[in-house]
């Protein structure tokens, strides 16, 4: 009993204490800080180079800062930099992208997501197998069809261009390649609104009808205001993929309307004179800074959506 | 084809999901203004035949009239329906205001009448402070409340529920029971509850409709169900505990079982039976010690668990080789091990043909 009571007196009692330099905290965090800096110092690298002029650049200390800092290699990657007989810069490409990326991303979202609203709350017959055959196309290798949407894109847009009496065409323009880009979202992000919307009680979209809502009625009063986290989900997943997209560039446009991808690969490749590597290093930063910014912007807005989408109503 | 003394009707209804059968050949005609309950066990049917009265699902075959009009293809909103859900089914990016008005605008009506219907749903149910709130921010018992809202300002002639009770603690269930009952003495509309909780069926309902398979197995007033249930099923499926019941012979007007001899003189044959029978009686209607020497029967069992429940406490025991609820005074001072004197009679009991299983 005598024990018992000491016990009781002087034994574990509150929070338990927790040391905070413990040796497993000192590998784990050690080891976090090693993969870390492996990670950042190509991007030191990148900036350091592209802030130095090219005479610095050749004495071949890639890892010391600028002695001299200069942007005049960001200013040329921009406006001047070359490619082929081209000397517009990236500030070309840059449109490019953008022209391209707004309606992909808009038209892309738009349409995944009402159709994964019908695949969930309005089954029509067949729906299932429809959606299985949708999902199907996410695994067909992009390489095997490329030659078939070439001969698509020609013919559709020579049609329309001859039907409409102008030089209207899809292959080769901006047009064509949103078209692609939509069509390729539309698996996975259609899976993405699917699965989401399963998630939305049925019984909420039973009220609306019994309320006497429509088809659009539901799916802009009701499904839409709910869904703002996968929303932004699906537009960083488009907008990185988009922006980031090199192959279907190369091959759908020609060299007016490339995406800012396909004329950084131009600069920075091009074989003819010194190579000024401040210049490419600059334009791979700026072309990188796209997909950077989505992340650090809506990043946020993401963790937001989540937390808000989280309070049940 | 008008039946204007129903106010809804349900006529030969069929429903299937692929192979699965799940409403076979129905038929309901619920008064107007009465509170019919549905109740059954879980995937009986009950919230199916709900919904196809809503117009939420698609039927295979049959009719469907409100107000003795044919709905059969209508949208849910053109019935005339109000509806709340277990789930309350709050839209939660609209204030309770939003939420209560949403059917209104849908139907385009003015911006005057809207407020109005609100305003005075709002108060009939006391949810005025709650008007600028997010779903969210509410209580199960408010949220509920205000899907009850919804319904109301839509001022039509049938109301639907689908467990709205269901979700909610058992204090808050029994509050807004007794709410909703007074509500309905108030407005006088039809109501169709569907349930699985019996005390709700009993409490709420002018009519139960007992749901298995697909299939209307009684419909009757609490009273009736309770007391002359049409079935094995139905005797089984209400009271808690269960009924007790024997299977046994009758023969010559009595029961009889080993060891146990009813004669059945004062029970209400539907027809005179010969065979093999279940025998039912509720637990509560056994009589115990004194009130015991007047029946029919007479035995002493031995009390092997009991359960005190306050107002009054269950004891287990067995009769004739069968386990044997009874229920006697919460103040009795019964222990585990005490002999019971228990008694009953023909007119407590239940009878039911063994083969059909319908009352007899």
């Amino acid at each position: 009993m005598g024990d018992t009571s000491t016990e009781m007196m002087t034994g574990p009692r509150g929070p338990k204490k927790r040391r905070v330099m413990s040796s497993n905290n000192i590998i784990i965090y050690g080891t976090l800080a090693l993969v870390c800096l492996y990670y950042l110092l190509p991007l030191y690298v990148m900036i350091v180079t592209s802030l130095k002029g090219m005479p610095e650049i050749r004495l071949g200390n890639i890892f010391s800062p600028p002695v001299e800092v200069t942007f005049e290699p960001w200013v040329k990657a921009w406006s001047e930099a070359c490619t082929g007989i081209n000397c517009e810069g990236l500030s070309r490409g840059f449109s490019n992208s953008v022209k391209i990326l707004i309606p992909s991303v808009f038209v892309s979202i738009a349409v995944a997501s009402v159709s994964g609203y019908a695949l969930v709350n309005w089954r029509f017959k067949g729906s299932e197998t429809f959606f299985t055959i949708l999902i199907f196309g996410a695994f067909i290798p992009y390489q095997v069809m490329i030659y078939p949407i070439v001969i698509i894109l020609r013919e559709t847009g020579g049609f329309i261009g001859d039907v409409t009496g102008t030089d209207f065409r899809l292959m080769g323009s901006i047009w064509g390649l949103v078209i692609v880009h939509t069509i390729f979202g539309m698996p996975i992000l259609t899976l993405l609104f699917r699965n989401y919307f399963t998630s939305v009680p049925d019984e909420l979209f039973k009220a609306a009808r019994v309320d006497g809502a429509g088809f659009w009625g539901i799916y802009f009063k009701i499904m839409l205001p709910m869904s703002l986290p996968i929303f932004v989900v699906a537009m960083i997943l488009q907008v990185t993929g988009i922006w980031n997209d090199f192959l279907f560039g190369v091959i759908y446009t020609k060299p007016e309307t490339y995406p800012m991808t396909v004329q950084l690969n131009n600069i920075v490749n091009s074989v003819q004179g010194v190579k000024e590597y401040n210049v490419n290093m600059a334009a791979t930063l700026l072309t990188g800074l796209v997909p950077l910014t989505i992340y650090f912007v809506s990043g946020r807005l993401f963790v937001r959506g989540i937390a808000a989408g989280a309070v049940k109503g | 084809m008008t039946d204007q003394k129903f106010s809804v009707s349900v006529k030969n209804l069929d429903l299937r999901f692929g192979s699965l059968r799940v409403l076979k050949d129905l038929n309901l005609d619920i008064h107007e203004g009465e509170f019919l309950v549905l109740l059954g066990s879980s995937g009986c049917g009950k919230s199916t035949l709900l919904n196809c009265i809503a117009g939420l699902l698609d039927i295979t075959d049959g009719q469907i009239f409100i107000k003795g009009k044919n709905v059969t293809w209508a949208e849910p909103s053109e019935r005339g329906i109000g509806m709340v859900f277990q789930s309350y089914a709050l839209y939660p990016q609209m204030t309770v205001e939003g939420n209560m008005s949403f059917g209104l605008k849908n139907a385009r009506l003015p911006k005057a009448e809207i407020k109005e219907r609100v305003d005075r749903a709002a108060e009939v149910l006391q949810i005025e402070p709650l008007m600028k709130r997010k779903p969210a921010a509410l209580s199960g018992g408010q949220r509920q409340r205000v899907a009850i809202g919804r319904a109301l300002v839509r001022d039509v002639d049938v109301f639907l529920f689908d467990e709205p009770l269901s979700n909610l603690d058992a204090k808050l269930r029994a509050d807004l029971r007794v709410e909703l009952k007074q509500l309905h003495q108030r407005i006088k509309n039809t109501m169709i509850y569907v349930t699985h909780d019996q005390v709700e069926a009993m409490t709420l309902a002018d009519r139960i409709a007992i749901m298995k398979d697909g299939l209307i197995q009684q419909l009757a007033t609490p009273e009736e169900i309770y007391n002359r249930p049409s079935n094995l099923y139905v005797a089984d499926f209400i009271g808690s505990p269960a009924m007790n019941l024997f299977k046994g012979e009758i023969a010559n007007n009595t029961f009889s079982l080993d060891g146990l001899s009813l004669s059945l003189d004062g029970y209400d044959f539907a027809a005179p039976f010969t065979g093999t029978a279940w025998l039912g009686i509720r637990p509560e209607h056994v009589a115990i010690g004194e009130n015991a020497a007047a029946a029919d029967v007479q035995m002493d069992v031995t009390a092997e668990v009991v359960d005190p429940l306050g107002s009054d406490t269950l004891v287990l025991a067995h009769v004739a080789g069968e386990r044997f609820w009874l229920r006697i005074s919460g103040q009795a001072d019964t222990k585990q091990g005490d002999q019971i004197r228990i008694g009953f009679s023909a007119r407590d009991v239940s009878l039911f043909d063994a083969a059909t299983e319908a009352r007899l």
